[in-house]
Protein backbone atom coordinates (compact mmCIF):
# COMPACT_ATOMS: atom_id res chain seq x y z
CA UNK A 1 0.00 0.00 0.00
CA UNK A 2 1.38 3.23 -1.03
CA UNK A 3 0.60 6.53 1.04
CA UNK A 4 0.14 9.68 -1.26
CA UNK A 5 -0.89 13.42 0.13
CA UNK A 6 -1.75 15.56 -2.87
CA UNK A 7 -1.59 19.35 -2.60
CA UNK A 8 -4.68 20.18 -5.00
CA UNK A 9 -7.30 18.75 -6.17
CA UNK A 10 -6.84 18.30 -9.82
CA UNK A 11 -3.34 15.83 -8.39
CA UNK A 12 -6.04 14.08 -6.38
CA UNK A 13 -8.15 13.50 -9.29
CA UNK A 14 -5.81 12.21 -11.52
CA UNK A 15 -4.22 9.97 -9.19
CA UNK A 16 -7.76 8.28 -8.54
CA UNK A 17 -8.07 8.23 -12.52
CA UNK A 18 -5.00 6.42 -12.84
CA UNK A 19 -4.77 3.53 -10.54
CA UNK A 20 -7.94 1.74 -10.19
CA UNK A 21 -7.56 0.51 -6.21
CA UNK A 22 -6.91 3.76 -4.77
CA UNK A 23 -8.88 5.29 -2.50
CA UNK A 24 -8.90 8.80 -0.47
CA UNK A 25 -8.99 9.30 2.88
CA UNK A 26 -9.76 11.79 5.35
CA UNK A 27 -9.94 10.40 9.23
CA UNK A 28 -9.41 6.82 8.39
CA UNK A 29 -11.47 6.27 11.35
CA UNK A 30 -13.68 4.27 8.80
CA UNK A 31 -10.84 2.99 6.33
CA UNK A 32 -8.62 1.62 9.13
CA UNK A 33 -11.00 -0.52 11.02
CA UNK A 34 -12.17 -1.60 7.98
CA UNK A 35 -9.11 -2.69 7.02
CA UNK A 36 -8.14 -4.02 10.34
CA UNK A 37 -11.52 -5.90 9.64
CA UNK A 38 -10.22 -7.96 6.81
CA UNK A 39 -11.35 -5.75 3.82
CA UNK A 40 -8.69 -5.54 1.16
CA UNK A 41 -6.27 -2.63 1.56
CA UNK A 42 -6.47 -0.26 -1.47
CA UNK A 43 -2.73 -0.10 -3.83
CA UNK A 44 -3.09 3.89 -3.30
CA UNK A 45 -3.98 5.88 -0.08
CA UNK A 46 -4.79 8.97 -1.32
CA UNK A 47 -4.73 11.55 2.16
CA UNK A 48 -6.73 14.80 1.19
CA UNK A 49 -5.64 16.62 4.07
CA UNK A 50 -3.08 18.17 2.21
CA UNK A 51 -5.32 19.68 0.10
CA UNK A 52 -5.99 23.45 1.79
CA UNK A 53 -9.72 23.55 0.64
CA UNK A 54 -10.91 19.75 1.86
CA UNK A 55 -9.98 21.40 5.49
CA UNK A 56 -11.17 24.75 5.66
CA UNK A 57 -14.68 26.01 7.13
CA UNK A 58 -15.88 29.86 5.91
CA UNK A 59 -18.68 31.37 5.49
CA UNK A 60 -19.26 34.11 2.74
CA UNK A 61 -22.55 36.19 2.44
CA UNK A 62 -24.79 33.97 1.64
CA UNK A 63 -23.18 30.30 2.55
CA UNK A 64 -20.89 28.57 4.35
CA UNK A 65 -18.53 26.09 2.55
CA UNK A 66 -17.01 23.17 4.76
CA UNK A 67 -13.44 21.00 3.39
CA UNK A 68 -14.73 17.64 2.94
CA UNK A 69 -12.32 16.91 4.84
CA UNK A 70 -12.77 19.03 7.59
CA UNK A 71 -12.32 17.98 11.36
CA UNK A 72 -15.48 17.59 12.67
CA UNK A 73 -14.24 19.55 15.70
CA UNK A 74 -14.04 22.43 13.97
CA UNK A 75 -17.94 22.41 13.72
CA UNK A 76 -18.41 22.25 16.63
CA UNK A 77 -15.85 24.54 18.08
CA UNK A 78 -16.72 27.57 15.70
CA UNK A 79 -19.26 29.64 17.44
CA UNK A 80 -20.28 31.31 14.56
CA UNK A 81 -21.30 27.82 12.94
CA UNK A 82 -22.60 26.13 15.74
CA UNK A 83 -24.40 29.22 16.29
CA UNK A 84 -26.35 29.22 12.92
CA UNK A 85 -26.40 25.32 12.81
CA UNK A 86 -26.98 24.03 15.63
CA UNK A 87 -28.47 20.59 15.04
CA UNK A 88 -25.61 20.23 12.19
CA UNK A 89 -22.93 21.23 14.49
CA UNK A 90 -24.16 19.08 17.42
CA UNK A 91 -25.18 15.81 14.90
CA UNK A 92 -21.39 16.27 13.50
CA UNK A 93 -20.50 16.48 17.47
CA UNK A 94 -21.94 13.31 18.27
CA UNK A 95 -19.57 10.80 15.80
CA UNK A 96 -17.22 9.15 18.24
CA UNK A 97 -15.02 10.83 20.95
CA UNK A 98 -12.57 13.71 21.11
CA UNK A 99 -9.84 11.57 19.43
CA UNK A 100 -12.34 10.90 16.41
CA UNK A 101 -13.25 14.24 16.40
CA UNK A 102 -9.98 15.55 15.46
CA UNK A 103 -10.26 13.21 12.56
CA UNK A 104 -13.62 12.44 11.22
CA UNK A 105 -15.00 14.52 8.86
CA UNK A 106 -18.74 15.36 6.71
CA UNK A 107 -17.02 14.03 3.61
CA UNK A 108 -16.35 10.51 4.96
CA UNK A 109 -19.26 10.40 7.26
CA UNK A 110 -21.46 10.95 4.14
CA UNK A 111 -19.32 8.63 1.93
CA UNK A 112 -19.11 5.73 4.22
CA UNK A 113 -22.34 5.70 3.47
CA UNK A 114 -23.62 3.87 6.92
CA UNK A 115 -27.24 4.07 7.57
CA UNK A 116 -26.54 5.76 10.66
CA UNK A 117 -24.08 8.25 10.36
CA UNK A 118 -25.19 10.71 12.30
CA UNK A 119 -24.25 14.06 10.16
CA UNK A 120 -26.28 13.12 7.56
CA UNK A 121 -29.69 13.74 8.49
CA UNK A 122 -28.67 16.66 9.82
CA UNK A 123 -26.98 17.54 6.21
CA UNK A 124 -30.17 16.56 4.67
CA UNK A 125 -32.77 18.95 6.20
CA UNK A 126 -30.32 21.67 6.09
CA UNK A 127 -30.32 21.05 2.64
CA UNK A 128 -26.70 20.70 1.49
CA UNK A 129 -24.68 20.31 -1.17
CA UNK A 130 -21.94 18.22 -1.95
CA UNK A 131 -19.66 19.78 -4.75
CA UNK A 132 -17.78 16.52 -6.19
CA UNK A 133 -14.61 16.49 -8.33
CA UNK A 134 -13.58 13.99 -10.90
CA UNK A 135 -11.57 13.78 -13.97
CA UNK A 136 -13.70 15.55 -16.24
CA UNK A 137 -14.08 18.60 -13.21
CA UNK A 138 -16.53 19.02 -10.43
CA UNK A 139 -20.30 18.62 -10.08
CA UNK A 140 -22.63 19.44 -7.84
CA UNK A 141 -24.97 17.16 -5.80
CA UNK A 142 -27.58 17.31 -3.15
CA UNK A 143 -26.45 15.68 0.08
CA UNK A 144 -29.71 13.45 -0.23
CA UNK A 145 -28.27 11.91 -3.68
CA UNK A 146 -24.62 10.99 -2.51
CA UNK A 147 -25.70 7.72 -0.71
CA UNK A 148 -27.57 4.99 -2.56
CA UNK A 149 -27.58 2.36 -0.03
CA UNK A 150 -25.46 0.99 2.89
CA UNK A 151 -21.87 1.21 1.40
CA UNK A 152 -22.89 2.55 -2.03
CA UNK A 153 -23.04 6.07 -2.99
CA UNK A 154 -23.58 7.68 -6.44
CA UNK A 155 -20.04 8.53 -6.57
CA UNK A 156 -17.71 6.91 -9.36
CA UNK A 157 -14.69 5.12 -8.17
CA UNK A 158 -12.51 8.28 -10.14
CA UNK A 159 -14.40 10.92 -7.65
CA UNK A 160 -14.41 12.59 -4.40
CA UNK A 161 -15.94 15.34 -2.66
CA UNK A 162 -14.26 18.68 -2.38
CA UNK A 163 -16.69 20.79 0.08
CA UNK A 164 -20.16 20.75 1.03
CA UNK A 165 -21.95 24.27 0.77
CA UNK A 166 -25.00 25.14 3.12
CA UNK A 167 -27.09 28.13 2.46
CA UNK A 168 -27.21 30.27 5.11
CA UNK A 169 -29.83 29.59 7.80
CA UNK A 170 -32.84 32.34 7.07
CA UNK A 171 -34.15 34.42 9.87
CA UNK A 172 -36.98 32.43 11.88
CA UNK A 173 -35.33 29.31 10.93
CA UNK A 174 -34.09 26.59 13.01
CA UNK A 175 -32.40 23.01 13.15
CA UNK A 176 -31.91 20.07 15.07
CA UNK A 177 -30.71 16.62 15.32
CA UNK A 178 -31.38 14.06 18.03
CA UNK A 179 -30.05 10.62 18.07
CA UNK A 180 -30.89 7.49 20.58
CA UNK A 181 -28.20 5.43 21.47
CA UNK A 182 -28.66 3.00 24.61
CA UNK A 183 -25.72 4.92 26.50
CA UNK A 184 -24.49 8.64 26.63
CA UNK A 185 -21.28 8.36 24.34
CA UNK A 186 -19.46 6.18 22.05
CA UNK A 187 -22.27 4.28 20.30
CA UNK A 188 -24.09 4.07 17.40
CA UNK A 189 -27.42 5.63 16.66
CA UNK A 190 -30.22 3.18 17.23
CA UNK A 191 -32.46 6.11 15.16
CA UNK A 192 -31.33 9.72 14.53
CA UNK A 193 -34.02 12.37 13.73
CA UNK A 194 -33.09 15.81 11.88
CA UNK A 195 -35.30 18.65 11.82
CA UNK A 196 -35.55 22.14 10.21
CA UNK A 197 -37.98 24.87 10.42
CA UNK A 198 -39.40 28.14 8.71
CA UNK A 199 -41.52 30.03 11.04
CA UNK A 200 -43.87 32.50 9.17
CA UNK A 201 -44.80 36.27 10.45
CA UNK A 202 -47.49 34.60 12.46
CA UNK A 203 -45.84 31.83 14.38
CA UNK A 204 -46.99 28.99 12.10
CA UNK A 205 -45.04 26.90 10.18
CA UNK A 206 -44.17 28.09 7.06
CA UNK A 207 -41.13 25.21 5.93
CA UNK A 208 -40.41 21.86 7.38
CA UNK A 209 -37.90 19.29 6.48
CA UNK A 210 -37.91 15.95 8.35
CA UNK A 211 -35.04 13.24 7.79
CA UNK A 212 -34.21 10.12 9.81
CA UNK A 213 -31.30 7.91 9.94
CA UNK A 214 -30.54 4.64 10.95
CA UNK A 215 -34.18 3.43 10.23
CA UNK A 216 -33.54 2.77 6.15
CA UNK A 217 -30.94 1.64 3.74
CA UNK A 218 -30.33 5.07 3.60
CA UNK A 219 -31.56 8.59 5.26
CA UNK A 220 -35.50 8.95 4.52
CA UNK A 221 -37.40 12.25 4.30
CA UNK A 222 -40.52 12.06 6.02
CA UNK A 223 -43.15 13.65 3.43
CA UNK A 224 -46.28 13.39 5.30
CA UNK A 225 -44.98 15.00 8.48
CA UNK A 226 -43.33 17.84 6.55
CA UNK A 227 -46.94 18.26 5.01
CA UNK A 228 -48.76 18.32 8.51
CA UNK A 229 -46.22 20.21 9.72
CA UNK A 230 -46.84 22.90 7.09
CA UNK A 231 -49.25 25.71 8.18
CA UNK A 232 -49.67 24.61 11.87
CA UNK A 233 -48.16 25.65 14.78
CA UNK A 234 -47.17 22.02 15.95
CA UNK A 235 -49.96 21.67 18.40
CA UNK A 236 -50.11 18.04 19.81
CA UNK A 237 -52.64 16.73 17.56
CA UNK A 238 -50.14 17.75 14.75
CA UNK A 239 -47.03 16.31 16.79
CA UNK A 240 -48.92 13.21 16.97
CA UNK A 241 -49.31 13.00 12.98
CA UNK A 242 -45.47 14.03 12.70
CA UNK A 243 -44.69 10.51 15.22
CA UNK A 244 -46.98 8.55 13.20
CA UNK A 245 -45.56 9.37 9.78
CA UNK A 246 -42.06 9.23 10.96
CA UNK A 247 -42.82 5.70 12.37
CA UNK A 248 -44.50 4.82 9.01
CA UNK A 249 -41.35 5.83 6.89
CA UNK A 250 -39.25 3.55 8.83
CA UNK A 251 -37.82 0.63 7.01
CA UNK A 252 -35.26 -0.44 9.68
CA UNK A 253 -33.81 -3.66 10.29
CA UNK A 254 -33.90 -6.23 13.39
CA UNK A 255 -30.31 -6.27 15.09
CA UNK A 256 -28.02 -5.97 18.77
CA UNK A 257 -28.87 -2.24 18.54
CA UNK A 258 -32.72 -2.61 18.20
CA UNK A 259 -35.40 -4.25 17.06
CA UNK A 260 -37.72 -3.29 14.03
CA UNK A 261 -40.73 -2.10 16.56
CA UNK A 262 -38.46 -0.68 18.88
CA UNK A 263 -36.55 1.55 16.16
CA UNK A 264 -40.08 2.80 14.94
CA UNK A 265 -41.57 3.50 18.09
CA UNK A 266 -38.54 5.77 18.60
CA UNK A 267 -38.29 7.27 15.78
CA UNK A 268 -41.69 8.92 16.39
CA UNK A 269 -40.47 9.69 19.58
CA UNK A 270 -37.43 11.71 18.03
CA UNK A 271 -38.72 13.63 15.22
CA UNK A 272 -41.54 15.06 17.69
CA UNK A 273 -38.61 16.11 19.67
CA UNK A 274 -36.69 17.54 17.29
CA UNK A 275 -39.26 19.31 15.56
CA UNK A 276 -40.34 20.71 18.92
CA UNK A 277 -36.49 22.07 19.45
CA UNK A 278 -35.95 23.06 15.82
CA UNK A 279 -38.89 26.10 16.43
CA UNK A 280 -37.78 27.12 19.44
CA UNK A 281 -34.72 28.18 17.95
CA UNK A 282 -36.20 29.40 15.10
CA UNK A 283 -38.46 31.45 17.32
CA UNK A 284 -35.08 32.92 18.68
CA UNK A 285 -33.55 33.31 15.48
CA UNK A 286 -35.66 36.50 14.46
CA UNK A 287 -34.17 39.08 12.26
CA UNK A 288 -30.71 39.49 11.41
CA UNK A 289 -28.97 37.06 13.72
CA UNK B 1 8.81 -2.25 0.55
CA UNK B 2 9.89 1.11 0.52
CA UNK B 3 10.16 2.44 3.54
CA UNK B 4 9.37 6.38 3.45
CA UNK B 5 11.27 9.47 5.38
CA UNK B 6 9.54 11.04 7.70
CA UNK B 7 10.36 14.20 9.76
CA UNK B 8 9.29 15.40 12.77
CA UNK B 9 9.18 16.86 16.12
CA UNK B 10 7.91 14.58 18.70
CA UNK B 11 8.20 15.63 22.54
CA UNK B 12 10.11 18.61 21.43
CA UNK B 13 13.02 16.82 19.71
CA UNK B 14 13.18 16.85 15.63
CA UNK B 15 13.11 13.26 15.13
CA UNK B 16 13.31 11.72 11.48
CA UNK B 17 12.39 7.76 10.84
CA UNK B 18 12.11 5.46 8.35
CA UNK B 19 8.53 3.19 7.89
CA UNK B 20 6.57 1.67 5.76
CA UNK B 21 3.48 3.87 4.19
CA UNK B 22 0.88 1.13 5.70
CA UNK B 23 2.42 1.01 9.17
CA UNK B 24 -0.07 3.23 11.79
CA UNK B 25 1.96 6.11 13.60
CA UNK B 26 1.32 3.66 16.70
CA UNK B 27 3.76 1.36 15.54
CA UNK B 28 5.99 3.42 13.83
CA UNK B 29 6.81 5.44 17.51
CA UNK B 30 6.68 2.14 19.44
CA UNK B 31 8.90 0.21 16.74
CA UNK B 32 11.37 2.63 15.27
CA UNK B 33 11.23 5.71 17.32
CA UNK B 34 11.66 3.88 20.00
CA UNK B 35 8.72 5.08 22.42
CA UNK B 36 6.27 2.63 23.83
CA UNK B 37 4.53 4.69 25.96
CA UNK B 38 1.29 4.62 23.67
CA UNK B 39 -0.28 1.36 23.84
CA UNK B 40 -2.66 -0.67 21.71
CA UNK B 41 -5.54 -2.04 22.58
CA UNK B 42 -8.40 -1.89 20.01
CA UNK B 43 -6.48 -0.67 16.84
CA UNK B 44 -9.57 0.44 15.51
CA UNK B 45 -9.84 3.83 17.58
CA UNK B 46 -12.33 2.90 20.01
CA UNK B 47 -10.36 2.53 23.47
CA UNK B 48 -7.84 5.38 23.49
CA UNK B 49 -5.06 3.81 24.50
CA UNK B 50 -2.86 4.63 21.53
CA UNK B 51 -4.01 8.51 22.60
CA UNK B 52 -1.01 11.17 21.59
CA UNK B 53 -1.13 14.86 20.79
CA UNK B 54 -0.80 16.14 17.27
CA UNK B 55 -0.56 19.78 16.32
CA UNK B 56 -1.87 19.72 19.60
CA UNK B 57 -5.25 17.81 19.10
CA UNK B 58 -5.54 14.33 20.67
CA UNK B 59 -5.75 11.46 18.02
CA UNK B 60 -5.53 7.84 18.33
CA UNK B 61 -2.17 6.95 16.79
CA UNK B 62 -3.36 3.82 15.70
CA UNK B 63 -6.08 5.31 13.44
CA UNK B 64 -2.67 7.67 12.09
CA UNK B 65 -0.55 6.01 9.11
CA UNK B 66 2.88 7.19 9.86
CA UNK B 67 3.44 9.04 6.69
CA UNK B 68 1.36 11.51 7.93
CA UNK B 69 3.29 12.79 10.89
CA UNK B 70 5.55 13.76 8.26
CA UNK B 71 6.05 17.67 9.10
CA UNK B 72 3.58 17.17 12.65
CA UNK B 73 4.36 18.04 16.33
CA UNK B 74 3.58 15.06 18.66
CA UNK B 75 3.57 14.96 21.86
CA UNK B 76 3.67 11.50 23.51
CA UNK B 77 3.10 10.35 27.43
CA UNK B 78 6.99 10.12 27.47
CA UNK B 79 7.17 13.98 26.61
CA UNK B 80 4.80 15.09 29.69
CA UNK B 81 7.05 15.01 32.26
CA UNK B 82 9.59 18.05 32.64
CA UNK B 83 13.53 17.37 33.32
CA UNK B 84 12.50 14.14 35.28
CA UNK B 85 9.64 16.25 37.20
CA UNK B 86 6.37 14.27 36.60
CA UNK B 87 3.83 16.62 34.98
CA UNK B 88 0.47 17.66 37.55
CA UNK B 89 -1.47 14.66 35.58
CA UNK B 90 1.46 12.11 36.64
CA UNK B 91 1.24 13.06 39.82
CA UNK B 92 -2.03 13.36 40.68
CA UNK B 93 -2.98 10.00 38.78
CA UNK B 94 -0.11 8.36 40.77
CA UNK B 95 -1.03 9.70 44.25
CA UNK B 96 -4.92 8.73 43.58
CA UNK B 97 -4.05 5.71 42.70
CA UNK B 98 -6.06 6.17 39.41
CA UNK B 99 -4.19 3.04 37.53
CA UNK B 100 -4.39 -0.59 37.98
CA UNK B 101 -2.06 -2.22 35.69
CA UNK B 102 -1.51 0.50 33.59
CA UNK B 103 -2.18 0.15 29.74
CA UNK B 104 -4.74 2.84 29.26
CA UNK B 105 -3.00 5.58 31.52
CA UNK B 106 -0.86 7.22 29.42
CA UNK B 107 -4.09 7.80 26.86
CA UNK B 108 -6.13 8.85 29.65
CA UNK B 109 -2.89 11.30 30.41
CA UNK B 110 -2.53 12.60 27.09
CA UNK B 111 -6.35 13.39 26.42
CA UNK B 112 -6.13 15.00 29.79
CA UNK B 113 -3.81 16.84 29.44
CA UNK B 114 -5.78 17.67 25.67
CA UNK B 115 -8.59 19.04 27.78
CA UNK B 116 -6.76 20.84 30.49
CA UNK B 117 -4.96 22.90 27.67
CA UNK B 118 -8.09 23.95 26.42
CA UNK B 119 -10.05 24.35 28.93
CA UNK B 120 -8.02 24.37 32.54
CA UNK B 121 -11.53 24.69 34.59
CA UNK B 122 -13.50 21.98 33.43
CA UNK B 123 -16.73 20.61 35.54
CA UNK B 124 -16.89 16.65 35.92
CA UNK B 125 -19.39 16.18 33.09
CA UNK B 126 -16.83 17.69 30.76
CA UNK B 127 -13.82 16.35 31.87
CA UNK B 128 -16.10 12.43 31.55
CA UNK B 129 -16.96 13.83 27.89
CA UNK B 130 -13.46 14.26 27.28
CA UNK B 131 -12.55 10.99 28.44
CA UNK B 132 -15.72 9.42 26.89
CA UNK B 133 -12.83 7.87 23.96
CA UNK B 134 -10.54 6.49 26.73
CA UNK B 135 -11.32 2.97 28.44
CA UNK B 136 -10.42 1.55 31.67
CA UNK B 137 -11.19 -2.53 32.43
CA UNK B 138 -9.20 -2.09 35.92
CA UNK B 139 -10.14 0.57 38.49
CA UNK B 140 -13.18 2.21 37.24
CA UNK B 141 -13.52 5.49 36.45
CA UNK B 142 -14.09 7.89 39.38
CA UNK B 143 -10.13 7.50 40.52
CA UNK B 144 -8.78 8.82 36.94
CA UNK B 145 -12.00 11.45 36.90
CA UNK B 146 -10.74 12.77 40.65
CA UNK B 147 -6.81 12.95 39.75
CA UNK B 148 -7.16 14.79 36.31
CA UNK B 149 -9.86 17.46 39.14
CA UNK B 150 -6.56 17.36 41.82
CA UNK B 151 -4.21 18.10 38.95
CA UNK B 152 -6.76 20.44 37.00
CA UNK B 153 -6.53 22.83 40.31
CA UNK B 154 -3.17 22.76 41.02
CA UNK B 155 -2.13 23.70 37.46
CA UNK B 156 -4.85 26.51 38.43
CA UNK B 157 -2.50 27.24 41.43
CA UNK B 158 -5.23 26.35 43.81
Amino acid sequence: MKYVAPSSVEEAASLLSSSPSAQVFAGATDVVPQIRAGRPAPDVLVDLKKIKELVALNSDGDKWTVGAATPTAYLTEDEAFSHEFPGLSEAAGLIGSDQIQNRSSLGGNLCNASPAADSVPAMVVNGVRAVVAGPNGTRVLDVSEVVTGPGQTALDDDEFIVEFEIDKMPSRSGDAYLRMIPRTEMDIAVVGAGARVTLADDGSIEQAVLALGAVAPTVVRIPDAEQALVGSTADEETLNAVAAAASEACDPIDDKRGTVEYRKQVAGVLAKRAVVIAIERAEQRNGTN
Amino acid sequence: MPRTHITTVINGDETEFLTEDSTSLLNALRDEVGLTGAKEGCGTGDCGACSILVDDRVNCACLMFAPEADGTVIVTVEGLADSGELHPLQQCFLEGAALQCGICTPGFLMAAKALLDKNPDPTETEIRYALAGNLCRCTGYDKIIRAVQEAAREMRGQ
